[in-house]
């Protein structure tokens, strides 16, 4: 597609209301991200990291502004167009893994291949390929319930990549994980990044997390205070030896 | 997208077998009702039909009596009898009139040996057989002279020539009707089942003078009932209404004044029958009805709680991609699944319990392709009406609400 950046946010607002009060979650976000950055958002909590992941990621709509996906205007989308927009443009992870319990590591990646009706033969090739890619070319019949918490989610990046999306959004992906499956993850997302030239978000709040990305973004009260470049982001494994 | 749906279906409701199970309890319960049941109704009236066919489209039946039974009117010795006179008349004088035959009847213990059986006695005359066209196994009917003597003599139906004779042959014994013995003359033709279920062949024929004199220890000429068998059916209509006219004038009954006997042709008895037939259906359908109702609502209800338990699943399929027609179709066809399993076990109970109640009952049951169509046609058709609600419900969810259900 075009050149211009994969992300153009502009005036982003997004408010709730909960009960008779209107909450402004996001009051102004402005917010641009090329192709092949990896960008960490940080910010405390209810900062709004959620809320603009949400709306990156097509799940939510904004309540004011403009939002460019891949040149594409999706401010204003209805539920059915969202979708397919998350089903071709967007890979997601999230915090607690959302894979389908009871169902196979496979089964998991297949999803968003089968809501595309991709034959079932090639579904499967490709989430098996999508799993080796993640280190678990090994575990393609275990159930979510059979994997340990940071091999449940590589299956969900497995999930997000498999329909090879623009970008891959991630909503504290080591939220859940220890020390060890947290580097593990990030390495495997640091190895996307480089490898493959993967663009990633990921919102974290946790410091040396934040510290594997290029450029760091953070949140405050819905607003976007600081926006870095980390000219030498930290190598992910390091820590292990370490602690 | 079908066919994954399906897929999910049959998944998820494998996974919940005990409930599954027991959601579609009502639909199954209704489906089997209305399978059964028409199986049996339409075998009964399949029975009737073919029973009233071989009897004879052109029968009518004449009766003492009125239709209208209130006591106030005819005084005692008024309320005439029919004889055998009027059987006569109307043979004689009617031209649409085939045959006619004056029927007395009597409860009779036959007895052969040590064996005996209660039975019906029947008699009549020559022209019995003519309006009942009811042929012969062995023997011979009775003649003219027998019924000018009333001779002691007799015809065995099949039932009664079993209950004391097995399978030898009853043609020149003798049997003791109440206390007179007849000798048995003749075996009757294995005439079946009636229409409501009585054996024609559990009786004996005798000379209607034979049974007036010695059984009835009757004098006279009255009889119970005569049985009129018109040229054929075309004529029916005017030889019921010649009947009734040429019965008025015998009994001297005026213009404006009520009948004192009762015609009836078969076509009567079958409605009246198809009557009583229809409201039972009625009944029984509305039951079934009911009960298909009430496992459609099982079947909301409980798709409804399986939405709210897999609002997670439906987050996490809308959030890689699943559009709202994707999460209707695959619950709407878990709900049809649902209630078709339900319908097609119910069918299966259906044809088994109609098969096995007519066995018992020893009852004619037809199973009719169109009701098994119409079961399953309907046990979908509520999946579909029911599993609509809730599937909407699953299809209408917010991704992000899904998700963070817990
Ligand atoms: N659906 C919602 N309805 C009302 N308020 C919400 C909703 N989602 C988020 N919020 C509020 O918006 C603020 C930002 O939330 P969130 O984006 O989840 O923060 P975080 O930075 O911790 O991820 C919080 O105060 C939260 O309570
Ligand atoms: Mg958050």
């Amino acid at each position: 597609m075009s050149d211009g950046p994969v992300i153009a946010m502009t005036a982003i607002e997004k408010s709730y209301v909960t009960g008779e009060v209107l909450f402004h979650a996001l009051r102004g976000v402005d917010l641009t991200i090329h192709h092949g950055e990896f960008v960490a958002i940080g910010g405390p909590s209810g900062s709004g990291k959620s809320t603009l992941m949400n709306l990156l990621g097509c799940l939510d709509r904004p309540s004011k502004g403009r939002y460019l996906l891949a040149g594409h205007d999706v401010s204003d989308l209805d539920a059915d167009a969202r979708a397919f927009a998350r089903n071709r443009l967007i890979g997601f992870v999230f915090q607690g893994f959302n894979l389908l319990a009871r169902t196979s590591a496979l089964e998991n990646v297949e999803l968003p291949l089968a809501y595309r009706g991709t034959p079932s033969r090639e579904r499967r090739r490709r989430a098996a390929q999508a799993l080796a890619r993640v280190g678990l070319g090994d575990k393609l019949n275990n159930t979510p319930a059979q994997l340990s918490g940071g091999q449940q989610q590589r299956v969900a990046i497995a999930r997000a990549l498999v329909t090879e999306p623009r970008i891959l959004l991630a909503d504290e992906p080591t939220g859940n994980l220890d020390t060890a499956t947290t580097e593990e993850v990030l390495e495997l997302l640091q190895n996307l990044h480089r490898e493959q030239g993967l663009t990633i978000i990921m919102v974290t709040h946790e410091a040396d997390v934040a510290a594997c990305a290029h450029r760091a973004v953070t949140v405050r009260d819905g607003k976007i205070v600081r926006d870095d470049k980390l000219p030498s982001p930290r190598q992910a494994g390091a820590l292990r030896e370490v602690g | 997208m079908w066919l994954m749906a399906l897929r999910l279906a049959v998944l998820s409701l494998s996974r919940n077998k005990l409930r599954a199970g027991l959601t579609v309890l009502g639909i199954l319960i209704g489906v089997a009702a209305v399978v059964a049941m028409t199986a049996l109704g339409e075998g009964a009236r399949g029975t009737i039909e073919g029973q009233l066919g071989a009897l004879g489209v052109n029968l009518l039946w004449v009766w003492p009596g009125s239709n209208t039974s209130s006591g106030a009117r005819g005084e005692v010795g008024s309320a005439a009898a029919l004889n055998e006179d009027d059987a006569q008349a109307i043979a004689r004088e009617l031209g649409t009139i085939q045959a006619t035959a004056p029927i007395l009847g009597a409860s009779a213990q036959v007895v052969v040996g040590s064996r005996n059986v209660a039975t019906r006695a029947v008699g009549s005359t020559t022209d019995y057989v003519r309006v009942r066209s009811w042929g012969l196994q062995r023997g011979r009917y009775f003649t003219e002279a027998d019924v000018r003597t009333a001779a002691k003599v007799c015809l065995l139906g099949e039932t009664v020539r079993q209950a004391l004779f097995g399978r030898a042959d009853p043609v020149g014994e003798t049997v003791r009707i109440g206390r007179v013995p007849c000798t048995v003359i003749g075996l009757l033709a294995v005439k079946g089942q009636g229409s409501f279920g009585q054996d024609y062949d559990d009786t004996v024929l005798m000379p209607i003078t034979t049974l007036r004199a010695r059984i009835r220890r009757a004098s006279g000429r009255d009889v119970d009932q005569i049985m009129v068998s018109a040229r054929d059916a075309a004529v029916m209509q005017r030889a019921q209404q010649q009947v009734i006219a040429l019965m008025r004038q015998r009994h001297r009954i005026g213009a404006g004044e009520e009948n004192d006997f009762i015609v009836r042709n078969l076509q009567d008895i079958q409605s009246t029958f198809e009557k009583t037939r229809s409201t039972l259906s009625t009944l029984l359908l509305s039951i079934a009805f009911i009960a298909l109702l009430v496992g459609g609502i099982g079947v909301m209800n409980i798709m409804l709680v399986s939405v709210t338990e897999r609002t997670r699943e439906i987050g996490i399929r809308l959030a890689v991609g699943a559009q709202a027609r994707d999460i209707l179709a695959q619950f709407l066809v878990e709900a049809v699944v649902l209630s078709g399993v339900g319908g097609v076990t119910g069918l299966a109970l259906g044809v088994g319990a109609g098969y096995g109640l007519g066995k018992a009952m020893d009852w004619a049951v037809r199973f009719s392709p169109t009701a098994a169509v119409v079961a399953l046609g309907t046990s979908s058709g509520i999946g579909v009406v029911f599993g609509y609600f809730p599937a909407r419900r699953a299809a209408q969810l917010d991704p992000i609400t899904a998700l963070r259900h817990e």
